[in-house]
């Protein structure tokens, strides 16, 4: 066999958004010469609701059902892990792709270990290398300072996790089969107990979802300014966020981060307040449209992504904008 | 009596993240970072929360705190930071042949290390590295060493034969409990890493490494071979394409911003 295996995940029942941005991976490998086709797995106690035509691109939907894979099979995802690595071997893929999610960015590491064979992290680009005949990849590497492109040697499953984000979503509706696998004797020997979990949403419109960011840094000098943030936030229908010094510094849950280790946005207008603009946060906005800096320093690394700017105090600069869309708003 | 818990914190030697954008460099010849001249290496990030995680098990109770290192040019102030914060010993394997290696290469030469000098209850790490941020090292560490693993811990806490680790998650966290022995990654949630005291780093320069060779660790340079291959490495291209807004003052700027965005629409 050969073809790409492509590790979907289940929202609310069905294959997640980010799973369609793997199928628009995939089909580029696809499109560059990767033969063998494309198959989709999901995983979890009650796959019911999956159907093929929420796959399109997959030329087969392989369900994997054992309460061991229930949430994900909790957080350490020895069951996942188990499951994947049984069906590595019954179909024997060239190419197995990830979303880097809390899930993948676990999964997708431990299953390559576990077969012996390659893994590249938070990849952005996937090619078929024609020379070579093997995948390469690219990532971001030292927090987003370079990019590295690396080709998969040697043999045996190559196996990529894929940025959120990067990619679209795959469009259209699926036509493939649907078919179920059995894991259950491959799943024993789990280990690691999920004892809860506990959701911490940020109030209001999610970050993810945010059209529009108000997000803020070491510059605001504290906790208080955020309120400000939010102030506008509130205004425009948006969210705040946060880079990870702000949070380090404790002005605001962790929960608000955005960065290489937080959240990956894709607002219309991410309005950055007091922030340097360093790899690690520019990370998390490679999907932001329009990014809006107020930063006292114009050397500030924001204002080389940034399609507008101000130079200057945010405690001067904040209130007379938020001022003006309040009576934009009228 | 109960016996101390012994744990293993695997860190790395990385270029100081903090280079400012205009000092990082890359030598695209041989597809490597030109260190920054004048800015010395740091103990990764992540990997002194680790060491933090594994001292706050070590105040609350009875515990060994053993650091794991492999690399190449080490520098011995850098590295002993960990021992100056309350960490028991330090453990290097330093080797030219051990400069670059991929993870699969890395794991091995853990692996080994820990063979050497466990057995352990809890195995440590950062969530990723500053460098290449493949994080998943201790991922493979715990497949190699058949032991299960937990990401992203923000409290890591010791139970009887097992570790209940809180892990941080995009929206909220989970409540893990694995048997120990158990790799943890830790990040940042778990809070900031202690400042070494001064008796902390005059006990630490009395200390010295204790080092390991390829050959103490029956690996030969063809087990390091790497199985994903670096092509490229480069700084990508940004064009600036910045429109500064101007004002009066600071205030008319802000002002002149919300009515140049309502113009394009974009809010």
């Amino acid at each position: 066999m050969a073809g790409i295996l492509v590790i979907g995940e289940i929202q609310d029942g069905g294959i997640s958004a980010v799973s369609g941005e793997l199928l628009t991976a995939a089909g580029k490998l696809v499109d560059e010469g990767v033969s063998g086709g494309v198959s989709l797995a999901v995983m979890g106690d009650d796959l019911s609701a999956v159907t093929a035509a929420q796959a399109p691109g997959a030329e087969r939907v392989i369900r994997m059902s054992d309460p061991a894979l229930k949430d994900e099979g909790t957080g350490g995802y020895d069951a996942p892990v188990l499951a994947v690595a049984a069906l590595n071997e019954s179909i024997s893929p060239d190419v197995i792709l990830f979303a880097k999610t809390d899930f993948g960015a676990v999964a997708g590491p431990r299953v390559a270990f576990k077969l012996g064979v390659a893994v590249a992290q938070d990849c952005i680009d996937v090619a078929l290398d024609s020379e070579t005949g093997r995948v390469a990849v690219t990532r971001p590497v030292f927090g987003g300072n370079a990019l590295a492109i690396y080709g998969f040697n040697g043999g045996g499953t190559q196996i990529a996790t894929i940025r959120p984000g990067v990619f679209d979503p795959v469009e259209g509706e699926g036509s493939g089969t649907v078919e179920d696998f059995d894991v259950s004797d491959a799943v024993s020997g789990v280990r690691t107990i999920l004892v809860e979990t506990v959701v911490q949403e940020s109030e209001g419109v999610r970050l993810e979802d945010a059209d529009v960011i108000i997000s803020g840094g070491r510059g605001l000098g504290g906790p208080e300014p955020f309120e400000q943030l939010q102030e506008l936030a509130d205004l425009l229908g948006g969210a705040v966020g946060a880079s990870r010094a702000a949070c380090d510094a404790g002005w605001i849950d962790h929960s608000y981060q955005i960065g290489l280790t937080g959240k990956s946005v894709k607002p219309t207008v991410y309005l950055s307040v007091g922030i340097s603009g360093a790899s690690q946060h520019m990370a998390g906005l490679s999907g932001a449209r329009n990014i809006v800096a107020i930063n006292k320093d114009g050397d500030a690394n924001i204002f080389k992504s940034a399609r507008f700017g101000v130079i200057g105090d945010w405690e001067k600069v904040l209130p007379a904008f938020t001022a003006t869309v309040r009576d934009l708003a009228g | 009596m109960r016996l101390a818990l012994r744990i293993a914190v695997c860190v790395k030697q990385v270029p100081d993240p903090e280079t400012p954008a205009s000092a990082f460099k890359v030598d695209e010849s041989v597809n490597r970072v030109v260190p920054a001249p004048g800015i010395p290496p740091v103990v990764n990030g992540f990997d002194l929360h680790a060491v933090e995680a594994a001292l706050r098990i070590k105040d609350a109770g009875d515990a060994e705190v053993i650091i794991l290192a492999v690399g190449n040019d080490f520098v011995m102030d850098v590295m002993k930071k960990p021992l100056s914060m309350g960490a028991d010993a330090l453990v290097l394997a330093e080797d030219p042949a051990l400069e670059d290696l991929d993870a699969p290469a890395t794991v091995k030469v853990l692996a080994a290390m820990i063979e050497k000098t466990g057995p352990f209850d809890l195995i440590l790490g950062g969530r990723q590295a500053s460098d290449w941020d493949q994080a998943h090292v201790p991922l493979g560490l715990a497949e190699r060493l058949g032991l299960p693993s937990v990401t992203l811990a923000r409290n890591v806490e010791p139970q009887d034969g097992k570790v209940r680790v809180e892990r941080a998650l995009t929206d909220g966290y989970q409540v893990v409990e694995a048997p120990t022995p158990t790799v943890v990654t830790v990040s940042n949630e778990l809070g900031e890493a202690r400042y070494p005291t001064l008796r902390g780093i005059m006990a630490a320069s009395r200390k010295q490494p204790e080092r390991l060779t390829l050959d103490d660790l029956g690996l030969t340079v063809d087990d390091l071979k790497p199985i994903l291959t670096l092509r490229r490495l480069f700084i990508p291209e940004s064009e600036s394409q910045v429109e500064i807004i101007e004002g009066e003052d600071e205030a008319d700027a802000g002002r002149k911003l919300a009515l140049r965005l309502r113009e394009l629409n974009l809010i």
